[in-house]
């Protein structure tokens, strides 16, 4: 069975908001219609989003250290926003495990945003329909695209690579073998969703010098010397 | 959560009108049992029409929650999995029965269809009367468990929603039976006054137990577990957006914790004491005005009970939206 999902690496994301345009600029255009905004150019500007960057700051002047976070849907492996909705517009692709949402048969009752911990489901003010995150499912399943082009649009514009797209059920996969060797973890694990995306954790970079390694040997200020020698064997003992 | 006028009209109407419907059925089964004197066909009609027109207007009300009401008829579609779902289904059962048990009053169809033991005469009234009873009981836990089954509001999860629900409509709608008796200038105001009271308390005991409940919860999710950072001090200094978002418009109430504290005392007080009273000096002074009175004050403070209902309800998605720069 497969699960596609994202890892995201919060040790080398700086919060850019590039996966937050792209990810706005591909599925803004798409056959599903618009992600409408309102007041774009103006105060208060709000709109339909798949995908939001945060930043928090963790500890306490000096000692902070900020993080930021893309948050998107997690496409949970038991999403509790499925069985909630009544007319079946919310479903979990068998295929490959995607979280979506049929827009012609939402009749925009917000229940299913209710039964989602993280938030992760906006209703569109224009479209009145509940939209969220397809992990740009016209893209990846888009056979006329390369392997490279095939990924959601987040992934790809990502400048720091903290964003891993794959198959988190193949043991060998990339986002498996990252999930597995960097410490992957999931998001509110209380409520046993199991999300299928991922988070790296940060990790902070230390280097250990130890005192021979801060005099090079081949030091040129070193002082320069002719060995003495007090009778000691030496290469010139050795016999060939 | 936001509290939205629609569905605090929906929940609070039809609420009131399975009480009434209620009502109208304990009143003939007390007939039947000869511990009342009977009533006449358009007594029950007319009861049962107003019911209706409750129901209906609270059908109506909620079609303002959609974004899409012309495809309403869809949400019946996930009833093995979706308490919002059976409540689509439930709600128009029981909007049938109660205009079915009120048309058979009316039309007199009272001829017994058979009978059972040596007195009891079944007709097609007291049938669609049990039968509007369990679709009516039906239908207060629909609508309760579709805030009571979403887990990640733990205001919400509880068996008391459900409580709730069913003490305060059914309260409601004999508080509107004893109401209608008394506009009619007739003598069942005081029992279904007294039903109305023991309801209102029993209703006091449940919502009580639910605000202490709430007052005492501790929450599952923290800030460190929404991001997966251990740390004790996490401040959030970006949401994504600063002009808000859906998410700061759906799960916040927006309004200050003096205004959240009033409604919860002004619910308190218009819910339970005032109607309590009015019905206690109605009987006092055979009064066919203070019952309608009574009602009234106590459907105002129930649209404010679930006002609060939804203003207490804390969604764990708030964690993320705590600040906006």
């Amino acid at each position: 069975m497969t699960q596609l999902a994202l890892v995201i690496d919060l040790n080398v994301c700086v919060g850019c908001h590039a996966c937050v345009t792209s990810c706005k600029e591909w599925n803004t255009s798409g056959w599903a219609g618009p992600l409408a905004d309102q007041n774009p150019y103006d105060g208060s500007p709000t709109g339909t989003f798949f995908n939001r960057v945060q930043t928090f700051e963790v500890g306490k002047f000096p000692r902070t250290e900020t993080v930021h976070f893309p948050k998107s849907c997690l496409h949970c492996e038991e999403p509790p926003c499925v069985p909630v909705c009544p007319t079946g517009a919310s479903y979990k692709r068998p295929d490959n495990g995607i979280v979506l949402v049929d827009y012609d048969k939402c009749i925009g009752c917000k229940y299913c945003s209710w039964a989602c911990p993280y938030g992760a489901r906006e209703l569109d003010e224009l479209q009145q329909v509940m939209k969220k995150c397809t992990l740009c499912i016209d893209r990846i399943t888009d056979a006329k695209l390369s392997d490279r082009d095939r990924k959601p649009s987040c992934v790809l514009a990502c400048p720091a690579s903290a964003r891993l797209f794959g198959d988190v059920h193949d043991p060998d996969s990339e986002v498996s073998i990252a999930i597995r060797e960097r410490g992957g973890y999931q998001l509110m694990p209380e409520w046993s969703t199991k999300p299928s995306n991922h988070y790296l954790p940060r990790r902070k970079t230390v280097m250990h010098i130890g005192q021979d390694e801060l005099t090079r040997v081949d030091n040129p200020l070193r002082k320069e010397d002719l060995t003495t020698y007090t009778g000691e064997e030496t290469l010139d003992d050795v016999a060939w | 959560m936001h509290p939205a006028f629609s569905v605090i009209f929906l929940t609070t109407l039809i609420g009131a009108g399975q009480g009434l419907f209620l009502a109208m059925v304990t009143g003939q089964l007390y007939a039947i049992a000869r511990f009342l004197p009977a009533q006449t066909d358009q007594f029950y009609a007319i009861g049962s029409l107003v019911a209706l027109v409750l129901l209906i207007t609270g059908l109506l009300a909620s079609f303002f929650h959609l974004g899409h009401p012309e495809r309403a008829w869809r949400a019946a579609a996930k009833w093995r999995t979706s308490w919002l779902s059976r409540e689509v289904i439930v709600l128009p059962i029981v909007m049938f029965l109660v205009f079915a048990y009120g048309a058979a009053h009316w039309l007199g169809l009272t001829m017994p269809l058979f009978r059972v033991g040596e007195s009891l005469q079944v007709d097609a009234t007291l049938l669609l009367g049990l039968f509007g009873t369990m679709a009516s009981f039906a239908l207060f836990v629909c609508t309760a468990m579709i805030y009571g089954g979403v887990r990640f509001i733990q205001e919400w999860h509880t068996p008391l929603t459900v409580t709730n629900f069913l003490f305060l409509g059914a309260a409601s709608g004999f508080m509107l039976a004893a109401a209608y008796s008394a506009y009619i200038s007739n003598p069942l105001v005081t029992f279904f006054g007294t039903w109305a009271v023991i309801l209102t308390l029993t209703g006091l005991a449940s919502r009580s137990a639910h605000l202490v409940r709430n007052a005492q919860l501790k929450y599952k999710s923290t800030v460190q577990t929404a991001i997966g950072v251990r740390h004790t001090v996490i401040a959030q200094k970006a949401q994504g957006a600063t002009g808000g978002s859906f998410n700061t418009r759906e799960f916040f109430h927006g309004q200050k914790q003096t205004t959240i504290e009033t409604v919860r005392l002004l619910f308190m007080v218009l819910v339970f004491p005032i109607p309590i009273l009015l019905i206690g000096a109605a009987y006092i002074t055979s009064s066919p005005t203070l019952p309608i009175l009574a009602f009234v004050i106590q459907y105002v403070g129930l649209m404010a009970e679930r006002w609060s209902f939804f203003a207490e309800a804390k969604h764990p998605q708030n964690l993320y939206y705590q600040s906006v720069a």
